[in-house]
């Protein structure tokens, strides 16, 4: 009977109910934290395990002959066919000729061209040189190409295996560590692609942004929490910047094209209008995190420096700015990661291209890294797309260590109130 | 410290427009199929030459031209790629800022296959077919039109696969696109006498009838990633792809091409011309920048020589179909003279 249950009866009662629900919304939070977790798992496990063959490079073992005339010439390439033919003697009908110097990539001979140049004492002599292998004797060595089925359905021929595994007997053919990939820039050729060249223009594009974006964004995020007057105006510029933030990315592209191409007549593809675009970007972002560093100053320091007779100029530049410091920097840290990873606004203003050249000043061509990564995605070759994993590979770990210098620096100069 | 920072800044943006007055690499743009040939063109040349290697953007035919008519001088291109040939209305647009003296160089030939995956049922299509499959308006059968209403291809003919149609492909901003619509698309179209008819009659009504691909989902615009409609042909089995013979070529162990009109989509068959969907790819030189950029003589030379586009060269290699001698003859010569013939070919 109901009537007959106490106050604290019925309290009693509905405890388990309530303490069951307490912990299922504990259950319902935890399980979306896993699957967060789960798909983050998820997503770097598989770039890693697609990215991780790009690491490494088949490279073959050849009995290089530095010929003068070859030299003189400037027939590398020469050199490598040379050897390769001296390997398989037998080897005499022109399309199987053509197949043989095949298995050592196109650019095999720059490498010999580079030894030549840093040591002409080089020329008449033989060594063994490893050189690297065609991207399809790459993917077969990887297990990308499956030896296993019919040859029409493979872009390596049997006759090209055999020769392969000939080598392999030998041990003249081998997977090494990729230095390549870290030192050259962009190939059509999978075996010589490289970051370096989209690596420096990110690094270009971000310095760019971040000497522009965070004084300008730290002026006006100064200027308008602690000398504007509140009025109608500031309220408008104030709005806009919000919004501002959250404009696409692509309109400060379309922007960059109009205003920095098209009427400024700066150079197309350049790190330096990219950085210039990027910090449009990155500004409202860092107006806003730098007001709200400064609102978490307690204004007790700015009244005792006010009350010590410092003037307000000496009261922000002494005592509230250093404050505000840290929190502004990683307020600009974070902006930057985000101006790491876009591709949209590049697009406009001509990034989005083929470079090979690694760009040496901030006016030179130059990519970046999510472009970079957009082109291999679209290459047909196979080995093109364990690159493109390698490359988002080292994108994330960029972006790691970008979000780890600001928790960093967060930790070391925050100041608890 | 601001002010030093900033004056800095101001420093940086007024040394860069000085540096740009200058400029001393080739830049290109152009269409994303002609990319990977123009892009390895350009890489020889770069390491075999002192030029500076050329920069490349990917931009779409169109898009292309669009940037190249704009004008002459340092900000705009000297050379974009087709895969098609330039209109009669965008030449026009060049005329109109001064453009006018242009060398058009045939590169070579693409093949457009239709391919689905290995596991999938093997096709043995006509282009008629592919009208009659991807069209939004086919012939009644009682001298009208109607709307297409072909659900799986043995709805299209008799002997065909009775799956659903699912084709995947470019957008019309595409150039493989717009060679699919006007090789495979027309070419199939013209085989109905009155539909032929009509075009002495009625070009406009033709065109339409002809290039308009059905939007009832039987046709899937897939994006100009070729790489992503390949992976996607092989999750699904039964869908078809559309797409440049390279990719084909490089995911030989994955896809199939479908045979057209009794032609398998094969290297031989693309350059002896028997295989009904192949176009010529282009790029457009302006002459009035080759002795304002240093190396575009050079870099034409290098483009034109046998090494490079002859049936042996590094551009077969990555998938193109080599023109015939006596063409490659002629645009080597064009090359050379820098011969204004960019009105030869106009459509």
């Amino acid at each position: 009977m109901s009537e007959s249950l106490s106050h604290a009866q019925r309290i009693e009662a509905g405890l388990a109910r309530r303490y069951r629900a307490e912990r299922r919304f504990r259950m319902y939070g935890i399980v979306a934290i896993a699957a967060a977790i789960g798909f983050l798992a998820l997503l770097l496990t598989a770039i890693g395990f697609r990215g991780a063959g790009a690491f490494q490079q088949t490279e073959i073992a050849l009995e290089i002959t530095f010929d003068e005339a070859l030299i003189k010439d400037n027939d590398w390439q020469g050199m490598v066919k040379a050897s390769l033919g001296k390997a398989f003697p037998d080897v005499t009908g022109r399309r199987d000729k053509r197949n043989l110097y095949g298995l050592a990539s196109s650019g095999a001979g720059f490498d010999l061209r580079a030894m030549v140049l840093a040591d002409p004492a080089l020329a008449g002599r033989t060594q063994t040189v490893w050189l690297p292998a065609s991207d399809d004797v790459d993917m077969l060595m990887k297990g990308v190409i499956d030896r296993t089925l019919p040859e029409g359905d493979r872009r390596i021929t049997d006759q090209e295996i055999a020769w392969i595994d000939a080598l392999a007997a030998q041990n003249r053919i081998d997977l090494k560590f990729n230095t390549r990939f870290f030192t050259s820039g962009d190939s059509r050729e999978p075996e010589l692609a490289g970051i370096l060249g989209a690596l420096t223009g990110s690094l270009f594009s971000l310095f760019v942004c971040f000497i522009l974006s965070f004084p300008l964004g730290v002026m006006a995020a100064v200027y308008l929490q602690e000398f504007a007057p509140k009025n109608i105006w500031t309220d408008i510029i104030e709005v806009n910047i919000n919004n501002l933030a959250a404009v696409p990315s692509i309109v400060f592209g379309l922007l960059g094209l109009g205003i920095l191409l098209n009427v400024m007549h700066l150079p197309r593809s350049a790190s330096l209008v990219g950085g210039i675009v990027l910090a449009l970007m990155t500004m409202p972002t860092v107006i806003i995190a730098g007001r709200a560093a400064l609102q978490s100053v307690p204004p007790s320091i700015r009244e005792a420096a006010l009350g010590m007779g410092a003037s307000p100029v000496q009261t922000v530049l002494h005592h509230v700015l250093p404050l505000a410091m840290p929190g502004m920097l990683t307020g600009a840290i974070i902006g930057m990661a985000r101006a790491l990873g876009e591709s949209a606004p590049l697009l406009m203003i001509g990034m989005v291209a083929f470079v090979v050249d690694i760009p040496k000043t901030l006016t030179d061509a130059s990519t970046a890294l999510p472009v970079q990564i957009y082109l291999w995605a679209d290459s047909p070759e196979r080995a093109f797309s364990e690159r493109t994993a390698a490359a988002i590979i080292v994108l994330l770990a960029f972006l790691i260590t970008m979000n780890m210098v600001a928790i960093v620096m967060r930790k070391k100069f925050e100041r608890k109130w | 410290m601001f002010k030093k920072t900033l004056s800095a800044v101001v420093l940086t943006g007024v040394f860069a427009a000085g540096a740009a007055e200058a400029r001393d690499q080739i830049h290109i743009v152009g269409s994303s199929t002609v990319f990977p040939f123009a892009t390895t063109v350009a890489e020889h040349f770069g390491k075999n030459t002192k030029f500076k290697t050329p920069v490349i953007e990917s931009t779409g035919s169109g898009g292309g031209l669009k940037l190249f008519c704009a004008g002459k001088g340092e900000g705009t291109p000297d050379i974009t790629n087709s895969s098609s040939g330039i209109k009669k209305s965008q030449l026009a647009d060049c005329e109109k800022n001064g453009i006018a003296n242009i060398t058009a160089i045939k590169i070579g030939y693409d093949g457009i296959v239709v391919a689905n995956a290995k596991n999938g049922p093997d096709f043995q299509i006509t282009r008629k077919d592919i009208f009659l499959a991807l069209a939004k308006d086919i012939p009644d059968g009682k001298g009208g039109y109607m709307a297409n209403d072909n659900m799986t291809w043995a709805d299209v003919r008799e002997g065909l696969p009775a799956i659903k149609i699912e084709v995947l492909g470019p957008p019309p901003t595409s150039g493989t696109r717009d060679a699919f619509t006007e090789l495979a698309m027309e070419g199939g179209c013209k085989t109905f006498d009155d539909i032929a008819a009509l075009k002495k009659s009625d070009k406009k009504a033709y065109k339409a009838l002809c290039h308009t691909v059905r939007e009832d989902g039987a046709y899937v615009e897939a994006g100009e990633n070729d790489n992503l409609i390949v992976q996607k042909l092989e999750a699904n089995p039964n869908a078809l792809g559309v797409f440049g013979f390279s990719y084909l070529d490089q995911n030989a162990d994955k896809l199939k091409g479908a045979n057209v009109d009794g032609v398998d989509p094969e290297f031989e068959n693309i350059a002896s011309g028997k295989y009904p969907v192949s176009r010529p790819l282009w790029f457009y030189v302006k002459n009035d920048h080759v002795d304002m950029v240093p190396g575009i003589r050079e870099f034409l030379a290098e483009f034109t020589s046998d090494k490079a586009w002859g049936p042996e060269g590094y551009m077969a290699e990555k998938g193109l179909i080599p023109s015939p001698a006596e063409e490659r003859a002629k645009f080597a010569k064009a090359a050379k003279e820098l011969a204004n013939n960019v009105r030869d070919d106009v459509k």
